[in-house]
């Protein structure tokens, strides 16, 4: 599945996307910040505050309980500030 | 006649005026246009900002926006809107987002033009980075901005 990350994700991250294909027994948007965070410094520093990440799933914002499966692409960023 | 929705994300700066003029042309059941531009402020509590660059989600930002807009035409009878959001980087005194909101009567315009932008705050995928003189920081979102959004979900 394709990730990609938004604002200060994306900085401390160091990248604005990338294809992954997480392991067995990662299900959930919440499963898939824990194993990224274990992916080296730059995950752990972009998710150390995992209540504060907001995910979108295919172009939709989901909740961390949110399901994985099936997903194409799936989004990681701050609180938005638009407006 | 049909309402109509226009939803564009675009770096250049838009005219407020000819926005609304093109959603009322030729019309005869508008009664009522509410418009809200959102400016690039010179400060943010008491700090002097240089700019903002606004990043966006390309694709979601723009099923977003028209997800609420297409929300707030079955809440309320719209006969048009228009809502323009700018990313890059905008000064102080630039344009940064439009909302035009067109019904028969007043209230309609009103309420929806106020949805949308508590909405556009809070939900649609935008980030601001201020630059200012000691360097460049994200904008943090505010609770207030949340709690505005979150009155239109009480019926």
């Amino acid at each position: 599945m394709k990730l990609k990350y938004f604002a200060w994700v994306r900085e401390r991250v160091g990248l604005s996307e990338e294809t992954v294909e997480p392991p067995a027994g990662v299900h959930t948007i919440g499963d898939l910040i824990a194993w990224l965070s274990g992916r080296g410094e730059s995950y752990a520093h972009a998710f150390e505050r995992p209540k504060v990440i907001r995910a979108a799933i295919d172009h939709v914002h989901v909740r961390p309980d949110a399901a994985i499966t099936g997903a194409r692409e799936i989004a990681f960023f701050p609180p938005m500030t638009g407006g | 006649m049909t309402a109509i929705i226009t939803v564009r994300i675009q770096e250049a700066d838009f005219d407020a005026a000819r926005e609304i003029a093109a959603l009322t042309k030729g019309r005869t059941d508008i009664g009522a246009v509410v418009s809200f531009s959102g400016i690039c402020r010179g400060n943010d509590d008491g700090a002097s900002i240089a700019a903002l660059t606004l990043e966006h989600y390309p694709g979601m930002a723009e099923a977003e926006i028209m997800r609420h807009a297409h929300e707030a035409m079955a809440r309320w009878p719209l006969n048009g809107l228009t809502i323009i959001h700018r990313v890059g980087r905008i000064t102080p005194g630039e344009n940064i987002v439009l909302v035009v909101t067109a019904s028969s009567h007043r209230q309609a315009a009103f309420h929806a033009a106020e949805f949308l932008m508590d909405y556009l705050k809070t939900s649609a995928p935008f980030w601001k980075r201020e630059e200012s003189g000691a360097g460049t920081s994200w904008v943090e979102a505010r609770a207030h901005d949340d709690a505005a959004a979150a009155r239109w979900t009480k019926s």
